[in-house]
């Protein structure tokens, strides 16, 4: 076994461990660091899938902002887990159903036939020069421009409409303005009065 | 044997490379405490320590022996596993960062295609151990102080993402190195004058970064006394300590590498330069990031804490922004030509 398949299976391992535990353990924040470790390994595996761009920014957005939001709330909310699990009897069949037709629909896509090596040619090894990040930024501003622009505006639409959908003034919470903070003179805040000295008793 | 030595050649070398660059970093930061300590007294008129070796030189090893020495506390009720694997958490990412640093034009440990991308996907985990320490302390304090600290680490680091944007945009690559060696010619050359704001930005996004005074609410000492590592002691703090300092040189680092040119020479192109071939770029990066790192002490020891709302407020409402517009006269800069940086 070389070095590489070692690593893939090291990570591949650590990655199905990391996913069983998410949905097993009983705490929900040891739930998010145990998606947090997922994500951190499936980088490992994408890198060795020569996608570094693909890997990096996995573990910037995913591990670095989303995970940590996630990890905020979680520890915020104080969860009670029992109330929780009353139901896992009775809901049992109707998820094991869903689990198994989510497992036919997998098994009838991701299969030997569709993704074995006689159907797919096996990718070729790029050069120590072939920059991942090049190409796909190439691709993705030429041939998928619209596409990518798109998703982009529908994304940025979602963020602010959450926004606008939230916020709202409350007229008795009070502000701070900076504005009216900086331009704030002395002579506003301090009166100086000149008066005599007053006469010794 | 020939076979075996030929296997582990290459590991080998990597671990002592690794070692060549943890350990001159581990002094610099037991020195960097004390030259805070000793900048800090100078200027607010004291001598600072002066009683551990000649002139205190060795009050840092003395520290470190005694953090050394002390029992690690572990609060009960707390959640064992993480608040011992906390500050771990929060030093690997500090040190793994180092991997693709260009100490000069051949000097690196891996001189990966997609570096800067690298440093920034790893700085963003040092906040892990932050938050988790806070947690699994089952204490307010330290829960406040890590909320406090995750909500201003994560705020920054778009702005701060935001400038290294325009970084990669003038240097046209995302290879630290190529970054550097797109600012060769002069002092006028380097990045942080056509974008200086951005500059300015990035300083102070790494200040808040590395939750250093005068955006330290997370320790916030006079309201919940030393926030995330309230409850830890010995070892355990020390490496919250060591990763604190790490990522300030780290930080400082980068600003060197990305808006003061590196390794490059300060007098290039200009008639002095024939005087200073001889010395090494090592030297020039070092003295670039000593400079960023007495401004991290020169800060501590002159401003006053934020508070909280106006920290928000200056990394969304004032940075966000101008890192935008920056960006966007950037892009027109480069496609209008504008020399000497964007042709």
């Amino acid at each position: 076994m070389d070095f590489e398949r070692f690593i893939f299976y090291f990570f591949a391992a650590v990655l199905v461990f990391a996913a069983v535990r998410v949905i097993t353990v009983r705490n929900p924040v040891h739930a998010v660091l145990h998606l947090v470790l997922a994500f951190f390994t499936c980088a490992g595996l994408w890198l060795m899938l020569e996608a570094e761009f693909l890997a990096i920014t996995l573990v910037l957005v995913y591990v670095g902002a989303v995970m940590v939001l996630f990890l905020f709330v979680v520890m915020m909310l104080d969860i009670n887990v029992s109330p929780l699990r009353e139901g896992f009897i009775k809901y049992l069949p109707v998820g094991l159903s869903v689990a198994a037709l989510i497992v036919i629909e997998m098994f009838l896509v991701v299969r030997a036939r569709n993704f074995g090596t006689d159907a797919v040619a096996i990718p070729a090894r790029h050069g120590a020069d072939y920059s991942n990040t090049r190409e796909l930024g190439s691709v993705l501003y030429t041939d998928y421009v619209y596409p990518f622009e798109i998703a982009a505006v529908i994304l940025l639409v979602a963020m602010i409409a959450a926004i606008a959908l939230t916020m709202r003034r409350r007229p008795e919470t009070k502000y701070q303005n900076p504005v009216d903070q900086v331009a704030v003179k002395s002579n506003d805040r301090v009166r100086l009065v000149k008066m005599k000295a007053e006469e010794r008793q | 044997m020939v076979e075996f030595w030929e296997l582990i050649r290459e590991p080998v070398f990597i671990v002592l490379k690794i070692v060549a660059i943890v350990a001159p970093l581990m002094l610099a930061v037991a020195y960097l405490t004390y030259a805070e300590r000793k900048i800090i007294g100078y200027m607010q008129v004291r001598i600072g320590p002066n009683r551990v070796g000649p002139r205190g030189w060795l009050q840092p090893i003395a520290d470190a022996l005694k953090l050394l020495m002390k029992e690690i506390i572990v609060p009960g009720n707390s959640d064992r596993f993480l608040f011992l694997i906390a500050p771990m958490l929060s030093l690997a990412p500090a040190l793994a960062a180092w991997a693709v640093l260009p100490f000069t034009d051949t000097l690196v440990l891996a001189d990966i295609d997609a570096s800067l991308l690298y440093i920034l996907a790893l700085t963003s985990m040092g906040v892990y151990g932050v938050i988790i320490a806070g947690w699994a302390t089952n204490s307010k304090y330290a829960f406040l102080g890590a909320m406090r600290s995750a909500a201003q680490i994560v705020s920054y680091e778009i702005a701060m993402g935001f400038a290294l944007v325009g970084v990669l945009i003038a240097g046209g690559s995302l290879n630290l190195r190529e970054i550097v060696l797109a600012q060769q010619g002069s002092l006028l050359h380097w990045f942080w004058l056509p974008l200086f704001p951005l500059f300015i930005i990035y300083f102070i996004s790494s200040v808040a970064e590395t939750n250093r005074a005068p955006f330290d609410v997370a320790e916030g000492e006079s309201e919940i006394v030393a926030g995330f590592h309230v409850e830890y002691s010995g070892m355990a703090f020390a490496v919250f300590f060591l990763a604190e300092y790490a990522n300030m040189i780290l930080l400082a680092t980068l600003a060197a590498l990305m808006f003061l040119g590196g390794w490059l020479s300060p007098f290039e192109g200009t008639w002095v330069e024939s005087w200073f071939t001889w010395v090494p770029g090592v030297f020039w990066l070092l003295a670039k990031t000593s400079l960023f790192l007495f401004f991290y002490l020169w800060l501590r020891a002159t401003f006053p804490r934020y508070r909280y709302d106006q920290i928000m407020r200056l990394g969304w409402k004032v940075f966000i922004p101008i890192t935008i517009v920056w960006l966007v006269l950037e892009g027109a800069a480069v496609v209008a030509d504008i020399g000497p940086w964007f042709d």
